[in-house]
């Protein structure tokens, strides 16, 4: 019975000592290897793991219900919030739900621009991913290297919309800004950069590197069944011999008229996986080389001309009467999307990104509901911890590359 | 003058010898702050690149230690839930004095944007705050920044003071 004024923690009424030559182990909230807040009490038979519950809700912040007291547009800069580490990705999931609910047609200069910045912030978090897991693993330098590409990349989207990390650069609709002068220019120097440093420090670093192999080969198993069953999207199922991506099943902006291909990883372990992100970091770059080049013949218009959902561009605005009015209804308030309810997958750097929205014709949601990859290769964990042993559960965790922001929401 | 008498003895104690021990010991404390690992959300992201090869945070004797008893700063960084209020607490206690907290980003400092059922309004409802530091997320260099405020702070203090007492406050 836990005191009222007293802080116990709920871990205190659990009985760590067994008689069956088990015991219980703690690991989390605060971990350097949690990836965020993840708690797991692991169950122990000498250094093996017998059991594994994964505790969450460390990070829980009320998202979905915020939504629904909030007008779509306030809502978007929230979505930053949950994936952090590659913000736009849901900035633009939530945006692209809305937009089909509402049944917007986006310019084709925005959609360019969206793509890119999807897959630069595709890129911003495989570095992150390669960095932190072979932070968990050990291997310090390749985490100091990964951060030298990642603040680069950091920088060009601080150029586009002026936030390092938490971007908001996608707007319902459209985006907000042109390119500015040059970025694509720089774009093109860290793809330059990015393939560069994959192919020589972390491969060099990384791939025949017999600590790194020995960690991570045969370590973290989920089998395509598994896979499937637990509800795996995005590199967890690819990396267990699925060549399954939304980018290609049901193509959303751009994706249909690129040329890229799905790196499909089929040893089903850890060190499947670390390979399948670093060639994904290469398709990304690859998209993002033939985005440039589309750019250059689309129309300057950045926003989708829609008077009941979106405002005028500023100088219709100022000069046209009905413009101002209709500009002052949207802003006090916000935008009504007709009834009905929306659910649009899109293909975020962990997997499987969605939004769930049901709309009762008023400016606020009646329901949101967010349908995050890391959720669900959290809950993985109770299956794949079972069986290895104790340290190897920091690779596996780090391995399956899950976000607390999302898992919580 | 015998009522303006200085008692060396008591309140701090002896000044002339103790401040030459307070600036050696302050010099040692404020030049090698450890902060505890203690990521919640997304201002985690932007103190693990206050670490990185671009920010170094290791220039300002600044090492993230994984266990609160090595540890001198606790950087809160990201949002508290209530659920997690009780764990922070737990882990400030485990930390040996001197110790420090400074409350990275906007959720940490008041609860941010995320003012609902599940969130606690600000880390000092906890804990003891040195340096509120605003933001969402709060820039590397802000970071930076705060913990040279800290500094400053600590060379300030008395070295054989004990933080965040009665007696502490009165001095002050």
């Amino acid at each position: 019975m836990q005191q009222p004024n007293k802080l116990t923690p709920f871990f205190e009424n659990l009985n760590f000592e067994r008689d069956d030559n088990t015991m219980v182990i703690n690991f989390g909230p605060q971990h350097p290897s949690a990836h965020g807040q993840l708690r797991l009490m692991l169950e122990l038979d000498g250094e093996q793991v017998v059991k594994a519950y994964p505790d969450i809700g460390y990070l829980h912040r009320g998202i979905e219900k915020m939504a629904e007291n909030m007008t779509y547009n306030e809502f978007l800069p929230t979505t930053d919030r949950l994936d952090y580490i590659a913000s736009t990705s849901n900035n633009y999931a939530y945006a692209l739900a809305v937009e089909k609910l509402i049944g917007l047609e986006v310019p084709r200069r925005a959609q360019v621009i969206r793509t890119m910045l999807l897959e630069v912030n595709r890129l911003l978090s495989h570095l992150f991913f390669i960095a932190t897991h072979a932070l968990d693993v050990g291997a310090m330098s390749v985490f100091l290297y990964a951060f030298r590409e990642r603040e680069f990349g950091m920088d060009l989207m601080e150029d586009y919309c002026g936030a390092r990390l938490t971007h908001s650069a996608v707007r319902i609709g459209g985006v907000p800004l042109d390119l500015p002068d040059g970025w694509m220019i720089n774009l093109r120097k860290w793809c330059d950069g990015v393939e560069y440093e994959l192919k020589h420090t972390y491969n060099a670093l990384l791939e025949k590197n017999r600590i790194w192999k020995m960690r991570l080969e045969n370590v973290g198993v989920i089998t395509p069944e598994d896979a499937l069953s637990w509800g795996c999207t995005g590199p967890m199922l690819r990396g267990s011999g699925i060549a399954y991506d939304i980018r290609k099943e049901e193509p959303y902006e751009l994706y249909s008229e690129l040329d890229f291909d799905i790196p499909v990883a089929d040893t089903n372990d850890s060190y499947g996986r670390y390979r399948l992100y670093m060639a994904e970091m290469l398709e990304s770059t690859k998209i993002l080389r033939q985005l440039v080049i589309m750019y250059d013949d689309t129309e300057p218009q950045l926003m989708a001309h829609a008077p009941a959902y979106i405002s005028a561009p500023k100088e219709e605005i100022m000069t046209q009467n009905y413009s101002l009015m209709q500009h002052f209804v949207l802003v006090t308030q916000g935008m009504r999307p007709p009834k009905g309810e929306v659910y649009v997958p899109t293909e975020s750097p962990k997997g499987e990104l969605g939004f769930y929205i049901k709309s009762e014709g008023e400016p606020y949601a009646y329901r949101l509901k967010c349908r995050a990859p890391s959720f669900f290769h959290t809950g993985l964990l109770q299956e794949i911890l079972v069986g290895t042993y104790i340290a190897d559960v920091v690779t596996i965790i780090g391995s399956t590359n899950i976000v607390f922001g999302e898992v919580d929401r | 003058m015998a009522q303006h008498q200085v008692n060396y003895a008591s309140a701090g104690g002896l000044p002339v010898a103790l401040t030459t021990v307070d600036h050696l010991l302050n010099w040692g404390r404020s030049n090698s702050l450890w902060p505890l690992t203690y990521g919640l959300a997304c201002c985690a992201i932007e103190m693990m690149a206050s670490g990185d090869s671009r920010y170094d945070f290791d220039r300002f004797g600044t090492i993230f230690r994984a266990s609160p008893r090595q540890a001198d700063v606790m950087i809160l960084a990201g949002t508290l839930s209530k659920k997690h209020a009780e764990f922070a607490r737990r882990l400030y206690d485990q930390m040996t004095e001197p110790k420090w907290v400074i409350s990275m980003g906007s959720c940490a400092n008041t609860g941010g944007m995320f003012n609902t059922y599940a969130t606690v309004q600000g880390v000092d409802r906890i804990i003891p705050v040195d340096i509120y530091l605003p933001g969402c997320a709060p820039r590397p260099e802000t970071l930076q920044y705060a913990l040279m405020m800290l500094q400053t702070k600590i060379r300030r203090e008395s070295a054989n003071m004990k933080k965040n007492t009665k007696q502490n406050l009165r001095l002050l």
